[in-house]
C-alpha cells in the first residue's frame, strides 16, 4: 500500500479515531485533493436557478463552479475560470448571464452550454494551438453530475461509485420531503442562514448523529424553556418557538428509543422510529391535500416519517419535516461554512414554510440560543485536542465486532455507530485512488 | 417637555443602548410594549417583512425573555467566559413623530467581545415607538446589518 494511504488508514480504528483528522493542515489538503474529489457533494437545488442565464456560484474543495439554466430548462455545471487566463466568469454568487458568458477582462465569450462564442483578434490566434487545447474548448462541464428530484449533486473527480451506488437507499430521505408536497415540488425559500464555525468540518457533522448532547449541552436553552412554559395547561396550545425548542430538552430514553441506521459510505438516517419533529400540532387540512394526492396508505406512510437528521456523507444534511437543509462547507481544517436552507412546499399551506423558518432561525441562525452552546463547544474541542496525553477520540458506545463489514444496519438512537460509519467512509474515499500513486 | 418629543425619544434609544452595553437586560426587556418585537432581517434593509423571507432573529417578548434566562444560567456554556458589547450609535434622525408613536432611524456600530475575539457589525436600527403612561416603549426594534446575508460567527448578545 502507498505510505500515504497505509498512515491515513491507520487514524481511523475500529472503535476510535485520531485527533489529526481535525487538528492537521496537512490532512485538509489531501481531503480536498481526493477525499471531496472522490465523493458526491451536494451542490444545490435547481429552483434557485428557475430562468435560462440564472446562475449559481459556489466552491467545492477549493475549485470555484457555476450552476446555469439552459436556453432549453436543462441545468449544467461547470467549472467557474474562463479559458483564457483563469478569471471567474461571475463573482456575484447569484445572478443572470443573459445570452451568453461574457469574461470582463478579455471579452472572450461563451455560449450557455460552455460552447466558445467569440474572442477579440480572432487573427492573432490563427496557425496557433489554442483550437486543440483546452484554451480553445470553451468552458468545461463537470463530468459528473446527477440531479435527484432538482437536488443537484457532483463529484469532481472520476474515481468512485456512481450516483445512485454511492447514495443508494439514503435517497429515500430526500422523496420523503419531496413528497410532502401534494404537488411533488420544493422551491428554496426563505434565503440562507451562514454560520463560520472555527472547527474541523467532520465535528459538525458528527454532531448531526449526536443524540447524546442535547442533555447536557443544550440544559441552558431548554431549561429557560421549560420555565417560561411553567404552569401551563398540558392541553394549552404552544407557540410554535416552544413547540420547537422544548424537545431538545427530551431524555436520553428518548434519543436512544427513536432508533438510527446507517448505509454504506457514511450516511444515516437518525430517528428511523421517531424524532423531536414528530410532534408538531396537526393540519387537517394539509393531511386531505397528501390523501388526495397521494392515496390514504401512501400519504400517512409518508407523514409519520420525520427522521431527526438524514445525512447524505459528507456535505449535506436532510429533514424531512419541517423542510430545511444543512450544507457543510469545509473552509480549512479549522474553519467550517454551515449554511441552513428551507423550502416552500408547493400546494401544502403557509404554515409548513412557517414551521421550516421558525426552525432554522431558532436552530441555525448565528444568534441561535441553541446554536450558541453547540458552536462553543465544538470550537472547544478544536481548541481542546492538542492537549498533550491522549491522541484519539473515542467512538465506542454501542461497538461491536459484527457490525464491520455489514451494510446498511438498524440500532438503538445513542450508538456511536453513525458517526464510526461517517469515518469508515472518509477512510476509504480519502485513500481511494492513493494506492496507485507513488 | 414631554417623554414624548424629539428630545426625549433620541435619548431613549440612546439609554436602551446602554443597558445592553451594561447588562441589564432585565430592564431592558422592561422597555418593549407587550406586543413589541425585535428583529434582524437576513436581507437587511432590502427586506419588506418578517414572513416572506427569513430573518437573523425575529423574537416577540418570550423569545427575548427566553433568551435573557438563558444568559443567566451556569449552563449557558457559550458564556464561559463572558460576551460584552458596546453600542456606538450616530445621532438619531426622527423619520416620523405623532402624538403617541414615533419611528427613529440610528446608525450603529456594535461590537461584541468574548475572551480574546472581537466581533463588529455595522448597521442601522429603527425604532418604532409607542406612547404609554409609563413612558415611550418599543413596539419593533428592527436591526439591519451591512452585509446581513454573509456568513457570522455566533453573535450572542443584543444588538
Amino acid at each position: 500500500m502507498n505510505p500515504t494511504a497505509a498512515r491515513i488508514r491507520a487514524l481511523v480504528q475500529d472503535d476510535r479515531v485520531h485527533r489529526d483528522l481535525y487538528l492537521s493542515d496537512e490532512l485538509f489538503e489531501l481531503e480536498q485533493r481526493h477525499f471531496f474529489t472522490n465523493t458526491w457533494n451536494y451542490f444545490g437545488h435547481t429552483s434557485q436557478v428557475p430562468n435560462a442565464g440564472d446562475y449559481l456560484a459556489l466552491d467545492i474543495a477549493g475549485r470555484p463552479l457555476l450552476m446555469v439554466r439552459q436556453p432549453e430548462g436543462s441545468v449544467r455545471v461547470f467549472h467557474n475560470r474562463c479559458a483564457h487566463k483563469g478569471t471567474k466568469l461571475v463573482t456575484c454568487e447569484t445572478g443572470n448571464t443573459g445570452r451568453f458568458f461574457r469574461c470582463p477582462y478579455h471579452a472572450w465569450t461563451y455560449k450557455l452550454d460552455g460552447a466558445p462564442l467569440a474572442v477579440p483578434l480572432k487573427s492573432g490566434y490563427e496557425g496557433t494551438r489554442l483550437h486543440q487545447c483546452e484554451s480553445g474548448q470553451g468552458l468545461e462541464a463537470l463530468k459528473h453530475v446527477t440531479i435527484y428530484r432538482e437536488f443537484v449533486f457532483v463529484r469532481l473527480g472520476d474515481l468512485g461509485p456512481d450516483f445512485d451506488a454511492y447514495f443508494g437507499d439514503v435517497l429515500q430521505a430526500i422523496d420523503n420531503m419531496v413528497d410532502r408536497s401534494p404537488e411533488g415540488r420544493l422551491t428554496v425559500a426563505g434565503g440562507v442562514l451562514r454560520n463560520i464555525i472555527h472547527c474541523n468540518w467532520k465535528m459538525y457533522l458528527e454532531n448531526i448523529n449526536d443524540t447524546v448532547h442535547p442533555m447536557s449541552t443544550h440544559e441552558s436553552a431548554t431549561q429557560a424553556a421549560q420555565a417560561l412554559w411553567a404552569g401551563q395547561p398540558a392541553d394549552a396550545s404552544k407557540p410554535m418557538a416552544i413547540e420547537q425548542i422544548l424537545p431538545f430538552g427530551s431524555g436520553y430514553d428518548f434519543f436512544d428509543r427513536m432508533g438510527g441506521r446507517v448505509y454504506p459510505n457514511g450516511h444515516s438516517i437518525l430517528g428511523v422510529n421517531f424524532s423531536i419533529h414528530s410532534n408538531y400540532a396537526a393540519m387537517p387540512e394539509y393531511e386531505q391535500a397528501m390523501r388526495d394526492a397521494h392515496g390514504d396508505e401512501r400519504a400517512k406512510q409518508i407523514l409519520e416519517r420525520s427522521p431527526q437528521n438524514s445525512v447524505f456523507f459528507p456535505s449535506l444534511s436532510v429533514k424531512g419535516s419541517p423542510q430545511a437543509i444543512r450544507v457543510i462547507r469545509p473552509l480549512a481544517a479549522n474553519r467550517t461554512l454551515i449554511e441552513a436552507w428551507g423550502f416552500r412546499v408547493a400546494g401544502a399551506p403557509e404554515l409548513l414554510f412557517e414551521r421550516t423558518q421558525s426552525y432554522n432561525r431558532l436552530v441555525f441562525s448565528p444568534m441561535s440560543v441553541v446554536a450558541h452552546d453547540d458552536v462553543h463547544l465544538f470550537e472547544s474541542m478544536q481548541q481542546g485536542l492538542p492537549a498533550g496525553g491522549n491522541d484519539w477520540v473515542s467512538l465506542h458506545r454501542g461497538f461491536d465486532p459484527a457490525e464491520l463489514g455489514q451494510g446498511a444496519q438498524t440500532t438503538n438512537g445513542t450508538n456511536e455507530l453513525l458517526m464510526r460509519n461517517q469515518f469508515r467512509a472518509w477512510a476509504e474515499y480519502m485513500t481511494l485512488g492513493m494506492e496507485d500513486t507513488p | 417637555m414631554t417623554d414624548f418629543d424629539a428630545d426625549a425619544l433620541m435619548d431613549f434609544v440612546v439609554h436602551e443602548a446602554a443597558l445592553l452595553d451594561t447588562g441589564r437586560f432585565d430592564d431592558w426587556l422592561a422597555l418593549f410594549a407587550d406586543d413589541g418585537r425585535y428583529w434582524v432581517p437576513l436581507l437587511g434593509a432590502r427586506q419588506a417583512d418578517p414572513l416572506s423571507h427569513n430573518s437573523i432573529a425575529y423574537e416577540d417578548r418570550l423569545l427575548l425573555q427566553l433568551r435573557i434566562e438563558r444568559l443567566k444560567s451556569p449552563r449557558a456554556h457559550s458564556q464561559q467566559p463572558g460576551s460584552h458589547c458596546q453600542h456606538v450609535l450616530q445621532r438619531s434622525s426622527v423619520e416620523r413623530l405623532d402624538a403617541d408613536t414615533a419611528t427613529l432611524r440610528t446608525p450603529f456600530l456594535y461590537v461584541e467581545a468574548r475572551g480574546d475575539e472581537q466581533l463588529m457589525l455595522a448597521g442601522t436600527c429603527r425604532h418604532e415607538l409607542v406612547h404609554t403612561p409609563g413612558g415611550p416603549r418599543i413596539r419593533q426594534k428592527r436591526i439591519d446589518l451591512l452585509n446581513a446575508e454573509r456568513a457570522w460567527p455566533a453573535i450572542q448578545l443584543f444588538i
